[in-house]
């Protein structure tokens, strides 16, 4: 009874759905406010629909209903409640569903928080959520329905995948989804502004807030992703260049020259055509992962049972969102074009090298994704394309990337002289030098220039975004730099707008990711050993026991756990008794789809982690083992969270929930007058996120 | 023309490879090697201190696998692989273009099906067998001629349709010559 529940959820939620997107949609045609009116509450009882829906399925799984087909296929009846939840979402059919939920969760909260913005224009975008709503409710409903039942019931379900059982996946998909689908708000208000044919600084500041939340939250998805493949998968990598991370990773690249774009849009009327088209790209490379993720076009270690059907259905679904909105850019964006003059030496300029980098790194990875598709469907090979090319792409296109990052946000709007900007960076250009060339000297390997010049533009990051924050606090962002006096920079630095702040985080962050990449790939320790009870190993200056391994049982695997102390190796190579810490690594097998998984042990730290896998047993008591030492990895993941708590803090710039038309003219006029260095610029300049 | 045409154009493109792609069945490569002679090769081998010499590989018919840790595909056939190599068969592991520490987890990760890894670090192995990308699979019979080539992750149909006649049809050519 109540999947049936669910199933009539669904099915209304698709009628609420269609009226969601037609009325409003003809009302703002006509500008008839009754049609329009519709869509806030319609919006809302999506959202209660949907919820409905995805409560039913999540019962079915607590309560381990067996004769639902999907409930059979990823549950069992000893897997732990939290895997259970989890596992509403650990298959094709349900993590559809919890992405229309999370599609129907951001149309409530755009329907809720979007006061400020006019009822036709909120319309508008309320609509376009609908019409993706609609095609995901019917991907549902006609190919994949989590609902289903089985006949008859089956007397225990086949478990959920092992890899899933892991709270870091039961945490990474809705993260992901809602980064994903939070693009899809900035694609409806790209939408919305191309179908009302106005574009200003206004809506940029109300497309803001969505953009950086989204985008957020798919920094969080993706570091988790990592942080997950790292542990659970039992490589020691933190990355690995797979089709299905490349799916989440180019809509990121996007999003994240969607922000930058954003920012000149917001403040100065620029780059409007290319913000949409960002826009409909970041959404765009949402929906082509999903379908190389589940049309089964690229093999990939984590693809979702794969379907030609459904790929077939995201394939049109994808030509008519994609292409119809491409469709309405040409026709409609030539009205748009904005010309806006800037100087070779001016904020306008740093954006536009942020953009074209940030689009070169995104087609970067798209063409290393899909030219094993392009080739095969050009000459039936099918192959990999693998690290070597994405890693050399990205040394070459990220180090410019983080150069221009340091410089670029301390240049003011429209012109700027170098004279000014230059002496400012010295300091931290000299600083940055001399902490890269020194620090690799702390580690205990041979000395590597590689790591030192890496360490350098790590810490180029840190110190020019630092000294862009005082200056830009402290009057640098106005006419000249009377602000300079040291009370008043601190003052200036309390009152800085949170957009700021959120800028200065984000690239604190993507210093400290640098770091932590450039000391992992350079100073890890990997060694494989064959190791007896008792034995001792001695990796990156850490002395390791081997204890032995005793059977375990959890409650859905049976488990051979090691037992490893480790501690710093001493002067004289002793082992201290009682001292250090212990790991204890398993190797389980689970009991009903029979897979064996690596569990490796990890004592993490902030300078390094110590990783310890269990391999197979060789012969009595002794066990091939994998130990590494992983110096500052923490720091790649740190620097992620970073990231994305910058772009938060932006997200909460006051300024982006003005109402429209104060907002709309006071920063055109501010603006124009900013640049003849007269009057007192418009209150700041939002600027969030990273690079 | 007009420059706000060009992404919908290109997308376009992409939706016409994205749909080819979706009808594609993995086919096989006619490869001018099959019938021919399997290029000689020796090379150092995975384990520190192996050596891998295809001339020690005559007498018996033999898989000739290429396969990276770094190759997502090579993963999907890779419980194939396993199964083939507990069926009895013998499978050299060509390991291409790959680091010997990945490579060796990969393998312990994964299992190793592989009676000999060749380590063919700069692909100059590879260029010789006409290797398109990775994964592929080579059939070399006792004479060590190229008897079947698959580009692409071997799976169940392939082997049950194609490997397994030919291997039937090996041994009873075996048997009468």
């Amino acid at each position: 009874m109540i999947p049936e529940l669910g199933h009539f959820a669904l099915s209304l939620a698709l009628l609420v759905a269609l009226a969601q997107a037609a009325l409003p949609l003809y009302g703002a045609f006509a500008n008839l406010p009754a049609w329009i009116a519709v869509a806030r509450p319609a919006a809302l009882a999506q959202l209660l629909l949907v919820a409905v829906a995805f409560a039913c399925l999540t019962a079915a799984f607590i309560s381990g209903d067996f004769s639902v087909q999907y409930v059979a296929d990823h549950s069992n009846s000893r897997l732990p409640l939290i895997y259970r939840i989890a596992g509403v979402w650990g298959g094709h059919e349900g993590s559809l569903l919890l992405w229309s939920l999370i599609l129907a969760a951001w149309s409530g909260a755009v329907a809720a928080f979007t006061r400020h913005i006019p009822d036709r224009i909120a319309a508008r975008i309320l609509a376009v959520l609908a019409l993706i709503s609609i095609g995901f409710f019917l991907f549902m409903l006609l190919t994949s329905n989590p609902f289903e039942r089985l006949f008859p019931a089956a007397a225990d379900g086949r478990d959920l995948n092992p890899l899933l059982q892991d709270i870091g996946l039961a945490v990474h998909p809705p993260m992901l989804y809602a980064g994903y689908v939070g693009f899809s708000v900035a694609f409806a208000f790209a939408v919305a502004a191309l179908l009302g044919g106005r574009l200003d600084a206004a809506w940029a500041r109300w497309a803001r807030p969505w953009t950086n939340l989204a985008w957020c939250f798919l920094t969080v998805g993706i570091a988790l992703g990592s942080w997950w493949a790292y542990y659970e998968l039992g490589w020691g990598g933190w990355w690995f260049w797979d089709p299905v991370e490349n799916a989440s990773f180019m809509p990121w690249l996007a999003g994240t020259a969607l922000l930058h774009s954003l920012a000149a849009t917001a403040n100065r009327g620029a780059f409007k055509a290319w913000t949409v088209l960002l826009a409909v790209c970041a959404f765009s490379l949402s929906l082509l992962g999903a379908f190389l993720v589940r049309s089964g076009v690229l093999t990939s270690v984590h693809a979702f049972a794969t379907d030609p059907a459904r790929g077939l259905f995201i394939l049109i679904f994808l030509g008519i969102v994609v292409g119809g909105s491409l469709a309405l850019y040409a026709w409609r964006a030539p009205a748009l074009a904005s010309y806006i003059r800037f100087a070779p030496v001016s904020r306008e300029m740093a954006l536009l090298i942020n953009n074209v980098l940030f689009g070169a790194l995104c087609f970067a990875v798209l063409t290393g994704t899909l030219y094993p598709l392009v080739l095969d469907a050009l000459t039936g090979a099918k192959i990999s394309v693998g690290e070597p090319y994405f890693n050399f792409l990205f040394a070459v296109i990220g180090a410019p990337l983080a150069l221009f990052m340091g410089a670029g946000a301390l240049l003011r709007w429209k012109r700027d002289r170098a004279a000014r900007a230059l002496p400012k960076l010295l300091a931290p250009a000299a600083a940055s030098l001399v902490v890269g060339f020194a620090w690799p000297l702390s580690m205990a390997q041979a000395y590597s220039v590689n790591a030192a010049l890496g360490l350098s533009l790590g810490c180029w990051v840190v110190f020019s975004s630092l000294v862009t924050l005082i200056d830009r606090a402290g009057g640098g962002d106005r006419g000249g730099d009377r602000g300079g006096g040291g009370g008043a920079r601190w003052r200036g630095l309390l009152r800085a707008p949170a957009a700021v702040y959120g800028m200065t985080v984000a690239h604190l962050g993507v210093g400290v990711f640098i770091i932590g990449v450039t000391f992992t790939n350079a100073y890890s320790i990997e060694k494989d050993l064959r190791l007896s009870s008792g034995e001792m190993a001695q990796v990156g200056g850490y002395a390791f026991r081997f204890d032995g391994v005793s059977a375990h049982r959890g409650p859905n695997y049976a488990a051979a756990r090691g037992e490893f102390v480790a501690q710093r190796a001493a002067a004289g190579g002793e082992f201290q008794p009682g001292a250090g810490v212990a790991l204890r690594p398993e190797k389980r097998t689970y009991l009903v789809q029979k897979n064996p998984m690596t569990e490796a042990a990890i004592d993490a730290g902030l300078t390094r982690d110590l990783y310890v896998a269990l391999g197979e047993e060789l012969e009595r008591g002794a066990w091939s083992v994998r130990i590494y030492y992983k110096p500052f990895i923490r720091w790649i993941w740190l620097g992620a969270l970073l990231m994305a708590a910058g772009g938060l803090v932006a997200a909460t710039d006051k300024r982006y929930r003005r109402r429209a038309e104060s907002a709309t003219t006071d920063a055109i006029a501010a603006d124009s007058v900013a640049a003849d260095h007269v009057s007192p610029p418009p209150p700041g300049r939002p600027q969030p996120a990273l690079g | 023309m007009n420059r706000f045409v060009i992404p919908l154009l290109a997308f376009a493109v992409v939706v016409a490879f994205l749909g080819v792609g979706l009808t594609l069945k993995p086919r096989e490569l006619p490869s001018p090697l099959i019938g021919q002679p399997a290029p000689a090769f020796a090379l150092p081998g995975l384990q520190p201190g192996a050596r891998f010499d295809s001339a020690q590989m005559q007498g018996r018919a033999y898989l000739l696998n290429v396969w990276a840790s770094w190759c997502a595909a090579c993963l999907d056939e890779h419980p194939l692989i396993n199964q083939l190599a507990q069926a009895g068969m013998r499978i050299v592991g060509l390991n291409y273009k790959d680091d010997a520490g990945d490579a060796t987890a990969w393998l312990q990760r994964f299992g190793n099906p592989y009676a000999h890894i060749p380590v063919d670090r700069d692909g100059r192995v590879g260029i010789e067998f006409g290797v398109y990308g990775v994964p592929e699979t080579y059939l070399i019979d006792a004479r060590g001629v190229i008897r079947f080539k698959h580009t692409g992750p071997l799976n169940a149909e392939v082997v049950r349709r194609e490997l397994l006649p030919l291997l039937g049809a090996m041994r009873r050519d075996g048997e009468s010559s």
